[in-house]
């Protein structure tokens, strides 16, 4: 029996001894280090690109591919410890006691005819209530919507202030109190490790909305508290309150990692109609044409009757001759209304930029140019005939010039006042990050790439197009997965410079995109 | 008896080990534990397999062989660039032979066998990074084959017979690297047949220059196993018109080729000893491409494959000594080079190079009956490999890393003869 014992024993030896082992297994690699960082206990802090926040709203597969647990992934092989987020209860996205602010997540729909087109998931209601408080902090603090003077804001987080706007629900989900500050409970978890990216709604807010907000960059408002949140906050404050948060976030002796703001303007939100997309045919382009010469007529009448000569009425009436050619044109938008342009429209410049939620089919009917109705078309054939119309008649032909609202399109001014903020914010981060001796990640740069050829990767090229490029999800803001890996690497690539450490960094095309769905009702 | 080989049947049926592409070299405990040499070697009711020709000079009337082994396989992977590491979970394979053989006369010998010499089982962790590859398969073929023998003299002997092969597989694997549903459960499919049969033939001969020297030669043909309607089952396909597939059911059509073997080789024996040596050819050359037709798609095969396998060869040592009356030693080598060319290193049958050790011994219970015991334990060399021919909207996305497999297998036998 004995003797049968140590046969067995052999036996077990020889099975162990079988088992295959890579001569260097990468659990035991010398190579991939952490270098001066310690990463046992990363904290992530920012805003929805923090969160994870794509196709419109907050979703659980979305959290899981944000860059933050992406990272926390790559670190556990050089220390990391366990990475928590605050999921949300479902992939529908939306909030249950508010399903309108907070709608469910776009998905990749095809209608009837095959074309493919952004549209709200239905498939199942929202199912996350804000009030719900989860009861601890997460690793990942990332907050959607924040800005950056949220983060020290007392009260973001309480759930009874978000009905009236004066609080964030993704905060209030796991605020350790009504009056929590994030990067106190950020701070409060003693992170051994940080990012932060933020900064990007104290400009997109004003972006998105069309530039209908205030910038206080002009008004000199330095206090935040009166900020509205189609604002751009003024340069010092964002200054002032960036160094306090990298202050804080440092006072332990944390290493971190900050990311700059990449161009909001590049982003398919902006890009994705043309401000020339007045396709016309010949004959449509000369009767739009004739439309502006009988507006000029108008005009000149107009002025002259009241008084004015008749050379100067000529002149200011003469900024309406628009003329419109076969194939694409520039859209008329409104402007203000003065006494050197008394109808307030004019021709958009090459550079300014339509929003992607403007109403395509109003666009297809007139907006942006003439709405022409029969009555409009009357008048016309009147003026043709040589005949006079009435003061009545004429009001009706200049009220059939349709330009752009503001709210659609970001305008020359505008888009100056964007870069403005853009330039001093990313000045402020960089200047921090080297002051602190943090990892920093131009990830600008980046997205300047994506939008202006892409960025190969071993399935193709990410690029900045809109549903079909890869980078950007269906709310045309915020990132695919595949782009939050980019974002990874790149946040890898500044953590070995800076640090030493040596990161596996992971591979874009096991990431996916768009999500195909048509549960869309 | 009826109930006896569908057990038998039963248990070959989940007995399977990837190796050799697919080749599987378990048809013997005593030509196991010599480096699965044997197509020179009279022993015992394994030439059925071994080389139908060398039968009719088993010296017993009838001769009986049994046995079955334990395989364990282990496959690692790793990725260096992306920090991932993967290890296999494939089940224990138990292969079971059943060799029997019957002396009619002094010139002629029947025989059957029973035997698996193809199969894959491998386990990846779902959804693991060569999941768009193959997240598992199990593929078992089993061979049943009655055999005539010949003796047309004390030099020469020829043998052979029909080999009816009944086959099952069952495959999964994700449909892409990133489609998945609204859930992010990644969309995959099933592919699943039994009962795929088919016919092929084996023929040895054998000769005696002079006394103690055999030299043996046996071929198998070439076998192509064709699922027709097999099930075809999709799952986590989001509801979309954009996916050509949807959710549940449907039929496919495939082949999977069981390529021809040529062995050639000799024994020779001195006092106790007897040493073997064969040469075994597989042409693996028919193994160009594992293609995928679901029937519910139009046109043509829905998932191409390219394999690109080439021919073969192993090389094999085998040695066995008298040690007393009652026990014989036996020990073995073998050099088994892959079919797989660089490039085409798919995870599904990650097989390079290997050396294959065993060894065994028989005891004698009685001088009809004896314990025939074996091992046998394969060595691959750590390799740097790739697939290369996955196409994402046309173009190639490699699916590379380094591999180490192994292979470990105890085995058991009874050999009666009367």
């Amino acid at each position: 029996m004995i003797k049968n014992i140590k046969y067995l024993a052999v036996l077990a030896l020889g099975l162990v001894a079988c088992e295959p082992e890579f001569d260097n297994p990468i659990e035991e690699s010398a190579t991939i280090t952490s270098g001066e960082a310690d990463f046992s206990n990363y904290v992530a802090l920012g805003n929805s690109l923090t969160a994870g926040f794509a196709d419109g709203a907050l979703y659980i597969t979305g959290q899981e591919n944000s860059f933050p647990n992406i990272l926390s992934k790559q670190l556990a092989l050089v220390g990391g410890g366990e990475f928590t987020q605050p999921l949300m209860a479902d992939n529908a996205g939306g909030f249950s006691n508010d399903p309108v602010t907070f709608p469910t997540r776009f998905v990749l729909a095809f209608d009837a005819e095959g074309n493919p087109g952004p549209a709200r998931y239905t498939g199942a209601a929202p199912s996350t209530d804000f009030t719900v408080n989860l009861g601890s902090s997460f690793n990942n603090m990332g907050v959607p919507g924040a800005k950056s003077y949220h983060l020290a804001a007392p009260g973001y987080g309480n759930a009874a202030g978000v009905a009236v706007g004066l609080a964030n629900p993704y905060f209030a989900r796991f605020a350790s109190s009504p009056d929590a500050t994030v990067i106190a409970d950020a701070i409060a978890q003693n992170p051994t490790f940080f990012s932060l990216w933020i900064g990007n709604n104290d400009i997109l807010g004003y972006a998105t909305s069309g530039g209908v907000g205030e910038d206080h960059n002009v008004t000199n408002n330095l206090d935040p508290t009166t900020y509205g949140g189609d604002d751009i906050t003024n340069n010092n404050v964002f200054a002032s309150v960036y160094n306090d948060l990298i202050g804080a976030l440092t006072a332990n002796g944390a290493k971190g990692v900050v990311l700059n703001l990449p161009d909001v303007t590049s982003l398919p939100f902006f890009t994705t109609v043309p401000n020339n997309a007045l396709v016309l045919d010949e004959a449509t382009a000369a009767s739009l044409t004739g439309f502006f010469q009988a507006v000029v007529g108008i005009v000149t009448a107009q002025v002259a009757g009241t008084g004015a000569p008749l050379a100067q009425a000529q002149a200011l009436a003469s900024q309406y001759a628009f003329t419109f050619n076969a194939g694409p044109n520039r859209f008329l938008i409104k402007t203000e209304v003065t006494t050197t342009n008394p109808l307030g429209v004019r021709q958009m410049t090459e550079e300014e930029l339509l929003l992607l939620t403007i109403d395509q089919a109003a666009l297809a009917q007139g907006y942006g140019s003439v709405v022409l109705t029969p009555e409009v078309l009357q008048v016309l054939g009147i003026l043709q005939a040589g005949g006079t119309p009435t003061a009545e008649q004429g009001a009706l032909v200049i009220a059939a010039i349709s330009g752009i609202e503001d709210a659609d399109a970001l305008d020359a001014q505008e888009l100056m006042a964007i870069s403005t903020a853009r330039d001093s914010f990313n000045a402020t981060i960089a200047g921090l990050a080297a002051a602190n001796e943090l990892a920093f990640y131009d990830v600008a740069s980046d997205l300047a790439q994506a939008a202006n050829g892409g960025i190969p990767f071993d399935g193709g090229v990410i690029t900045s197009q809109f549903v079909t490029g890869g980078g950007f999800s269906l709310d045309g803001v915020h990132p695919t997965p595949r782009a939050h890996a980019l974002v990874t690497n790149g946040i890898i690539s500044a953590i070995q410079d800076t640090y030493g450490a040596n990161i596996p960094t992971v591979n874009p095309g096991e990431f996916g995109t768009v999500t195909l769905s048509n549960e869309v009702n | 008896m009826k109930k006896l080989l569908s057990l038998v049947l039963f248990i070959t049926m989940t007995s399977v080990i990837y190796a050799g592409g697919y080749r599987v070299s378990v048809q013997g405990q005593r030509a196991i534990a010599m480096g699965h040499t044997g197509v020179a070697v009279v022993n015992s009711a394994e030439l059925v397999f071994f080389n139908p020709a060398g039968l009719v000079y088993l010296e017993n009337k009838l001769n009986v062989s049994v046995g079955a082994s334990g395989i364990f396989t282990d496959v690692i992977y790793q990725n260096e660039e992306f920090g991932t590491s993967f290890e296999t979970d494939n089940s224990v394979g138990t292969p079971l032979n059943l060799y029997a053989s019957y002396k009619v006369n002094d010139w002629m010998s029947v025989g059957l066998g029973v035997y698996t010499p193809y199969g894959s089982e491998v386990t990846w962790p779902t959804d693991w990074s060569g999941s768009h590859l193959v997240n598992n398969i199990d593929l078992a073929a089993i061979f049943v084959q009655p055999t005539v023998s010949f003796k047309l003299s004390d030099h020469f002997s020829i043998g052979g017979g029909p080999i009816y092969v009944t086959g099952s597989v069952n495959f999964n694997r994700n449909l892409n690297r990133t489609l998945s549903d609204i859930d992010g459960n990644r969309a995959n499919v099933t592919i699943d047949d039994s009962g795929v049969n088919n016919w092929g033939w084996t023929i040895g001969a054998m000769f005696n220059p002079v006394e103690n020297l055999r030299v043996g030669f046996n071929y198998r043909s070439e076998i192509i196993l064709e699922a027709e309607g097999g099930d075809a089952t999709f799952t986590n396909v989001p509801n979309s018109p954009a996916v050509p597939f949807a959710n549940g059911s449907t039929n496919f059509n495939a082949e999977l080729p069981l390529p021809a073997e040529l062995t050639v080789g000799l024994s020779y024996e001195y006092k106790k000893w007897l040493f073997a040596f064969d040469y075994n050819r597989q042409y693996w050359d028919v193994y160009e491409s594992l293609d995928i037709d679901f029937t519910n798609t139009p046109t043509g095969p829905d998932s191409v494959n390219p394999r690109n396998y080439k021919n073969s060869s192993v090389y094999r040592f085998g040695l066995q000594y008298q040690a007393t009356e009652k026990i014989t030693l036996r020990a073995g080598y073998y050099r088994d080079e892959t079919p797989v060319q660089p490039g085409f290193f798919a995870p599904e049958t990650p097989r390079n190079d290997s050396d294959g050790f065993s060894g065994g011994l028989s005891f004698a219970v009685t001088p009809k009956l004896a314990i025939d015991a074996s091992f046998f334990y394969l060595r691959f060399d750590e390799v740097d490999a790739s697939y290369d021919s996955y196409l994402e909207n046309g173009q190639s996305v490699p699916f590379g890393g380094t591999y180490k497999s192994s292979a470990f297998a105890p085995g058991l036998g009874l050999t009666y003869k009367m």
